[in-house]
């Protein structure tokens, strides 16, 4: 899970990385009163989870609390890479001696954590790993070891933090990693690092993103970071029902088993659409081994309430659940759902016990089933359906 | 022949006792493969019954350890089926009992957990595999993990998959041949045994003919994989790749499973492969007739 800026800043804070919280607003006046609160010079930062908010024009500098109030006016509603902007962040500005960036990440492909510091450049910082990369330290740091202060002090001194900030940045290097760590996150991000008058460094902008893994397991706080409203409301709907499913922008519904499976059948489904219109997939919903009547309905439930849906695709594969008790599922769904089923599905089922799950089926003769031999023809046909 | 099991392993299941943990002992002694007793701290002492293929019940102890597992059963590997938040902890328990290979079927782990674990496990005897995956099988022989041991057997194809239905739909496609081993190392951003590993092994393996391998979306051990294959892979290699149409940002069942910005994303998988001599098929189906084509001009 990615968080918004304000987000990211207070479990800064909560963990003692130097910051500003500002104050969050959902309208302009409150950004005006905001400002009048801070007084001064403010920074209006529209809070969507984008990079290149400032490109887009989503971060202002207001003289005045009527600037911000006009500033907050003109953020609020725009969309920045599709996104819409519901609320803004007022801070105070407080103008950068110098920028640097610096982050922790989960490195996979050496299974370990990497930190990556440069400090010839904060917001620029693609560009500065381009022309020069060798400002850009990239440090690896062995999770079984972590990082304390020589670690710290062994960072900040290979990434050339300059005397005068040094102890600062080992100390902020520090709260940073712990923030990674007690947050359970896959990335902590600082940029701009910024290094204000009087040789105060601050994270003027944070990025931070959760292992949704771990915020089931051990942080029950972290469901606060998401903000219901702004969801998907089909995506919002299945979560509710347990269900792993992602909504995309296409006709054909996807059910499936197996998180590579249905992957493959969105894919297989794409292709097949270029046959028929351009059909494309609507969904990702994985409903994983099981696959018994209820989770079967409650998948189909969602999927049905999708308006761009003309056909639903079921593609199982019966391993530890036999193909009988799928199509017994399938069934007991469409017995559940009653008139709500009103979309045709197409039904592909291989593996344990598929002649009789077949026959149940068959046997069904539900006028929206149609069963199929293959996932290829199955794709085929629901697409072909989707376009009709 | 096959890679990292045999016949010969003896599997102990850490959370025996548990609902998947038992439904899966049950399932593993039903294939044939030799379980030899489980791990629950709490029942230590106690044994569980699951019936064999004959119908034939096997008593299995419930032992307080891995490595009081182990010293009265000569177990050499785990199958473990703890819940994610415990999941760390009973993985640092089977390497300190030094058990050679340890699988972990367990999903949702925390990703720093798996990180902690393999950086400890560097220098250690154990072999991990997983954790999130169906784990590994042995048509014939043996099976450590979740895959159904019923839809084919021994054979001459090696697989090498991140996911697990996937796995299956494979073995059934390529039914009628078989599989030396097929190995399910997991879909997580973190796993302990990679495309890598399995590849080299199956090149190892003499009754290994044709290795297929299984990526998706995420990460870059595709792309690591086809730098490998070139250089050290004579054996012939069928690829398939899933998630072609996955939107960027968004993570598609399988926590690793996520293209970040143009990283990670199937065409360059696929491109990767292609560029070192794999055939890479668009559609499961389409995998294993390039594979079949192999196969027949044996």
């Amino acid at each position: 899970m990615d968080l918004m800026e304000y987000q990211a800043k207070e479990l800064f804070a909560k963990h003692g990385v130097a910051t500003t919280l500002g104050v969050v607003v959902e309208t302009a006046e409150d950004a005006k009163a905001a400002a009048e609160q801070i007084g001064g010079v403010t920074v209006i930062k529209a809070q969507v989870k984008a990079g290149g908010r400032g490109k887009a024009g989503g971060v202002k500098l207001a003289k005045t609390a009527d600037e911000a109030f006009e500033h907050a006016s003109n953020i609020l509603g725009m969309e920045i890479k599709g996104l819409r902007v519901n609320r803004v962040l007022v801070t105070p500005a407080t103008p950068p001696v110098e920028e640097y960036y610096f982050s922790f990440l989960l490195d996979r492909s050496n299974r370990q954590y990497l930190c990556i510091a440069s400090v010839e450049g904060g917001v620029e910082i693609e560009e500065v790993a381009k022309t020069n990369p060798d400002a850009v330290k990239q440090i690896g740091i062995d999770p079984g070891k972590g990082v304390d202060a020589a670690k710290a002090r062994e960072i900040a001194t290979e990434a050339k933090f300059p005397e005068a900030v040094f102890e600062q940045a080992v100390e902020m290097i520090q709260a940073l990693y712990k923030t990674f760590v007690e947050e359970d996150a896959t990335l902590v991000e600082v940029n701009p690092l910024a290094r204000l008058e009087g040789d105060r460094l601050e994270a003027l902008d944070g990025k931070v993103s959760l292992d949704e893994n771990a915020s089931e397991v051990r942080h029950p706080d972290h469901a606060a970071f998401e903000i219901r409203e702004e969801a998907d409301p089909l995506e919002a709907k299945a979560k509710d029902l347990g269900l792993n499913y992602v909504k995309l922008d296409g006709q054909v519904g996807i059910i499936g088993n197996g998180a590579g499976l249905v992957m493959s059948t969105l894919d297989v489904v794409a292709y097949a659409g270029e046959n028929h219109g351009g059909v494309k997939p609507a969904n990702f919903l994985d409903i994983g081994g099981g696959a018994n009547a209820q989770v079967m309905a409650n998948g189909l439930d969602v999927i049905l309430n999708d308006e761009q849906v003309k056909s639903v695709f079921v593609n199982v594969f019966g391993g530890i659940t036999a193909c009988d008790e799928v199509a017994n599922g399938i069934k007991g769904a469409l017995e559940i759902l009653g008139d709500n089923a009103t979309k045709p599905l197409v039904v592909r089922l291989d593996g344990n016990n598929v002649e009789l799950g077949r026959q149940i089926l068959n046997e069904l003769n539900h006028p929206l089933v149609t069963v199929v031999d293959t996932m290829d023809g199955g794709a085929d046909k629901a697409a072909e359906l989707a376009n009709a | 022949m096959s890679i990292y099991l045999n016949k010969d392993s003896k599997i102990i299941v850490q959370g025996i006792t548990g609902g998947m943990g038992a439904k899966h002992t049950a399932l593993m002694v039903d294939s044939g493969a030799q379980i030899v007793g489980g791990v629950n701290a709490r029942k230590a002492g106690t044994t569980v019954t699951h019936k064999d293929h004959d119908g034939n019940d096997v008593e299995l102890p419930v032992f307080a350890t891995v490595a009081e597992a182990m010293a009265a059963t000569g177990a050499d590997v785990s199958v473990a089926f703890v819940p994610p938040a415990f999941t760390k902890d009973a993985c640092i328990e089977a390497i300190d009992a030094e058990i050679p290979l340890l699988v972990v079927i367990t999903e949702g782990v925390p990703v720093q957990d798996t990180a902690e674990v393999w950086s400890y496990l560097q220098g250690k005897k154990t072999r991990m595999i997983g954790p999130n995956c169906p784990g590994i099988i042995t048509p014939g022989e043996s099976l450590a993990g979740i895959t159904p041991h019923t839809i084919t057997g021994k054979g001459p194809v090696g697989l090498v998959s991140k996911s697990g239905t996937l796995t299956y739909q494979m073995m059934y496609e390529l039914k009628d041949f078989g599989f030396s081993t097929a190995i399910g190392i997991g879909g997580d951003p973190i796993v302990g045994t990679t495309h890598i590993d399995a590849l080299q092994a199956f090149q190892d393996d003499p009754e290994t003919e044709v290795i297929v391998m299984i990526g998706e979306i995420g990460g870059d051990a595709e792309e690591r994989a086809a730098a490998y294959i070139k250089d050290n892979i004579t054996k012939p290699v069928v690829g398939y790749v899933a998630g072609f149409t996955a939107p960027e940002g968004k993570t598609m069942g399988h926590a690793g499973a996520i293209v970040s910005g143009s990283a990670g994303t199937a065409a360059a998988k696929k491109e990767a492969l292609e560029a070192v001599g794999v055939k890479v098929g668009k559609t499961p189906s389409e995998t294993a007739a390039l594979a079949r084509e192999i196969l027949n001009a044996r």
